[in-house]
């Protein structure tokens, strides 16, 4: 589904990714792990036209999108969940929401999108009115979930949805990506938080330093030494 | 090996010309070009000032010329002879009417003024981040301006004041500039003014290791105010008058304009952008009383040299935002070296200077060679 | 009782120049809100509608109402192309960039009107049934103001309803509050810049027209203080605010024409002057405006 190729991706003239490759077949829920710094959120960010890449190319359901602008990319079905969530703070929930609908015509799918969400997310439907801001850490990152599935995505970027929630919350977050796997959404979750995202997806990539190291079924690296050493805190 | 590594190279171009050409316009007083040239070493003194504030700060004034006019007014009250005070300014405080101070002090004074205003405007307008400075600087000229204007009794109003004596002599004006750029070369070497930088790279990792923000940015917007002042009563003795419009915001553009041309973040870029940006306009002049070209007489183009510079100005902001000179530093590094002064008496350094001169010259002329061939 | 009646005309007066600073904040605003931009040249749109109107009128005799849409044509061309060339190249390059570049903009801008059209200040008359002048109660206004008050009216309801309810402007709302999350939405936002620059040209146009009408000259540099004046009513308002825009344009107005009124007449010569001092104490006791919020000014 999505195909990336030798990708090579430059910030102010130093490279940050070099020449990665990945791939992410329909249906599958692929992490994406490293340090901080390792240039994960540089791939989400490249995968949705934020950053220019140097060079390769990206290749969604056949089609070259490397150069698109980002608002074509959401158009073709990638729905990015960024870091640090960017909610619309001065906005309603419902307009945030609505706003992750923003390229949908038919009202019958908004609906139904908006029905999905509500009961994923029953919080959400109880503040409707409520400025975004004024919603704790947990829910806004349920908001900025529930917005990302009001566009209909065929593949869901997920940018470190744990990040900053206490351990209940970051349980709830996993079990609704758990479920919207279920439902068939493919999904690729970068992630620090290496042993919920090994436990939860069907394979992995390791990237460090802008380089992919390590790759396979999350079931397998789990259990390796390097893995497990680097990442798991294991010994 | 390039020739700006050689210390004999650099005190030949940045020492022993511009000394040629100053000794020769202060013998020469009173002639067009020395007047120029004068104008060139002020404008040194404005720009680089400004480069503390918006290259090395990161914060965007645009008030030069308010302090300038300041300091203009207050070199002009403290020098001119009480007669002509009587006549021109009679709303004066009689102390200040015949009051005559030396020149130099006369600076000094009239650019604590112009310090002190910047403190007043600084304090609100600079706790916060954003570009609110360049808003409340320019008001600051449009309030400076109003004043010159309507304080008859104290500024002779829009007519100005006449007359100043002629002090402002080459070697005064390249004295302050030299003394101006030393001081400000030294500021930002020194750990103030590496805090400055912190703060323009990074301002939130400027504030966690402690750097006191508020202070810093008070207090190198009131030194470049200073500086201005002192400019501004360079500028009116040279002149001879002085008037609200001409410390307007027109004036100011053309300082900050300067400033970007040479490169915000390099006193060496302010030296570099004044000399260009006080002759290019020259060279254009004529294109504002009409020119004729192959025979055809163009009409007045009154305020084509403008509108070229801020068409060259948004060329330089688009491909090359950091100026000419980026973050080089080779001109005041040459001027402020001992290694440069030096070198003249070093035989080691003309044998250097030969060797790379000599290698130019062949790989100029293999060149040459492979392009013919 | 005559003080009285002096103050209230003044007043009257200050709604005027009001409206024509609320018109020019809120394009101020909605394109600041959304690039952080202090659009220097905001003013001289301002300038380039004005001499349009001008040139069509005295030379071509075209009817004033097709010259008023022609004019906002062209500024709203004027507007685009200086987004195209100067702002558009600079969108990843911070604010200081695009500050300068609006800077370098204006500049130019006030000295090609000045090429073209000689640096003299011109007579700038009104067809006499637009300057008549109504007499209601002792406030004479004249059929112009008239009009202004109705078309400031009409737009800032328009625009407002454009805003709240519309695709468009929920887009607009959305790229001022999170300019990359709305890239996220696949919203085009150069769809929506263009947007806003164009909204804001054309009403600076418009209020070009009314600022010439009442002043009755126009000269090339006549648009850069009215436009920096307009800036300070959004800040005085709570920039990226249209609301406050609005309030603060009309505050601003206000303010000026009584302080122009009240002052001795030593002190008439300082209205510019005083918009400003009052720009810096807002900053110093109210930094976010009226109805500004610490977020909104994202500092």
């Amino acid at each position: 589904m999505l195909e990336i190729n030798k990708l090579s991706v430059k910030y102010d003239n130093i490279r940050v990714l070099h020449y990665i490759s990945m791939q992410i077949r329909k249906g599958e829920m692929v992490a994406l792990i490293g340090a901080n710094g390792a240039g994960k959120t540089t791939v989400l960010r490249t995968i949705s036209g934020l950053l220019k890449a140097e060079s390769g190319e990206i290749l969604f359901e056949g089609k070259d999108i490397t150069k698109m602008s980002s608002h074509n990319i959401v158009a073709s079905g990638i729905i990015h969940v960024p870091e640090g969530r960017q909610i619309f703070t001065k906005m309603t929930i419902e307009e945030n929401l609505k706003l992750g609908a923003y390229l949908q015509r038919d009202r019958s799918v908004i609906k139904r999108n908006f029905e999905k969400v509500f009961s994923l997310f029953p919080i959400l439907k109880q503040r409707l009115h409520q400025q975004a801001g004024t919603l704790s850490g947990g829910e806004q990152q349920m908001l900025a979930i529930g917005r990302a599935l009001l566009g209909n995505p065929k593949l869901l970027l997920l940018d470190e949805p744990s990040m900053g929630l206490s351990p209940i919350m970051t349980q709830q977050v996993f079990s609704v990506l758990e479920s919207l796997k279920k439902e068939g959404i493919t999904m690729l979750l970068v992630e620090q938080n290496a042993y919920e995202a090994l436990e939860i997806s069907d394979r992995a990539y390791i990237l460090e330093t802008g380089n992919i190291t390590l790759e396979g079924r999350s079931s397998g690296l789990i259990q390796d030494p390097n893995v497990k050493k680097a990442y798991l805190g294991g010994d | 090996m390039r020739l700006r590594d050689s210390n004999l190279f650099r005190f030949i171009i940045f020492v022993l010309i511009p000394l040629i050409v100053i000794i020769i316009c202060g013998f020469s007083s009173g002639s067009y070009y020395a007047g120029l040239v004068n104008l060139f070493g002020i404008n040194v003194i404005l720009v680089a000032s400004l480069n503390l504030v918006n290259g090395f700060s990161g914060m965007f004034s645009m008030g030069h010329a308010a302090f300038m006019a300041i300091g203009a007014y207050a070199a002009a009250i403290l020098t001119l002879p009480a007669n002509q005070k009587l006549i021109s300014m009679p709303g004066l405080p009689e102390w200040l009417i015949y009051m005559r101070l030396p020149y130099p002090v006369a600076l000094i004074i009239g650019g604590i003024l112009a310090a002190f205003v910047a403190l007043l405007i600084g304090f609100p307008v600079l706790r916060f981040k954003g570009h609110y400075l360049s808003v409340a600087t320019i008001g600051l000229i449009v309030i400076v301006r109003a004043v010159l204007d309507n304080e008859d009794e104290l500024t002779n109003g829009a007519r100005g004041v006449t007359g100043l004596p002629n002090y402002a002599s080459t070697w005064t004006i390249f004295g302050a500039a030299v003394i101006c750029l030393f001081i400000l070369y030294r500021l930002i070497r020194s750990s103030y003014g590496r805090g400055l930088t912190a703060m323009r790279d990074d301002y939130v990792a400027a504030q966690t290791i402690g750097i006191n923000l508020t202070t810093k940015k008070i207090s190198a917007f009131c030194i470049s105010a200073f500086m201005a002042g002192v400019a501004g009563g360079l500028w009116g003795h040279m002149q001879s008058v002085i008037s609200g419009k001409f410390f307007y915001i027109d004036a100011s553009f053309k300082i900050v304009e300067t400033s970007i041309i040479g490169g915000m973040s390099s006193l060496s870029g302010a030296v570099v952008g004044s000399l260009l940006m006080t002759f290019i306009p020259e060279l254009l002049a004529p294109l504002e009383t009409g020119i004729e070209v192959f025979g055809i007489r163009l009409p007045e183009l009154y305020g084509a040299s403008n509108l070229i510079m801020a068409a060259l100005l948004i060329v330089i902001i688009i491909f090359r935002r950091q100026g000419i000179m980026g973050y080089s530093e080779i001109i005041t590094e040459s001027l402020f070296s001992a290694k440069t002064y030096s070198s003249v008496l070093k035989k080691s350094e003309y044998k250097k200077l030969c060797d790379i001169v000599a290698h130019k010259i062949k790989e100029l002329s293999s060149r040459v060679k492979s392009k013919g061939a | 009782m005559d003080g009285f009646i002096y103050f209230l005309i003044q007043s009257v007066n200050g709604l005027k120049l009001g409206s024509v600073y609320a018109i020019v904040a809120v394009g101020y605003s909605m394109v600041y809100g959304i690039l952080r931009l202090i659009n220097f040249a905001h003013g001289d749109i301002m300038t380039v509608g004005v001499y349009t109107i001008l040139v069509l009128m005295t030379a071509f005799g075209v009817p004033l109402w097709v010259t008023v849409l022609l004019s906002v044509v062209i500024a709203i061309a004027v507007g685009l192309a200086t987004e195209r060339i100067a702002y558009r190249p600079l969108r990843t390059a911070g604010e200081e960039a695009t500050l300068i570049s609006s800077l370098a903009v204006s500049i130019f801008m006030q000295n090609l009107i000045m090429m073209i059209f000689s640096p003299q200040r011109r007579a700038f008359h009104l067809p006499e049934y637009l300057s008549r002048l109504h007499t209601i109660g002792f406030i004479k206004l004249s059929t112009m103001n008239i009009i202004t008050f109705a078309a400031v009216f009409i737009i800032l309801i328009v625009l407002s309803l454009v805003i709240k309810k519309t695709r468009i402007g929920m887009a607009m709302r959305a790229c001022s509050d999170n300019l990359n999350a709305s890239k996220l939405m696949g919203i085009n936002i150069n769809a929506v810049i263009v947007t806003a620059f164009a909204i804001g040209s054309g009403l600076a146009a418009l209020s070009g027209l009314m600022l010439a009408g009442e002043y009755k000259t126009i000269d090339p540099l006549m648009g850069f203080v009215p436009g920096l004046k307009a800036f300070c009513a959004a800040v005085l308002g709570g920039i990226g605010s249209l609301s406050g825009a609005v309030l603060g344009g009309f505050i601003l107005g206000i303010a000026e024409m009584l302080f122009a009124g009240l002052m001795p007449t030593d002190f008439t010569a300082y209205r510019d002057a005083f918009v400003f001092v009052l720009l810096i104490l807002v900053l110093l006791v109210r930094p976010y405006g009226i109805l500004g919020s610490k977020e909104g000014g994202r500092s």
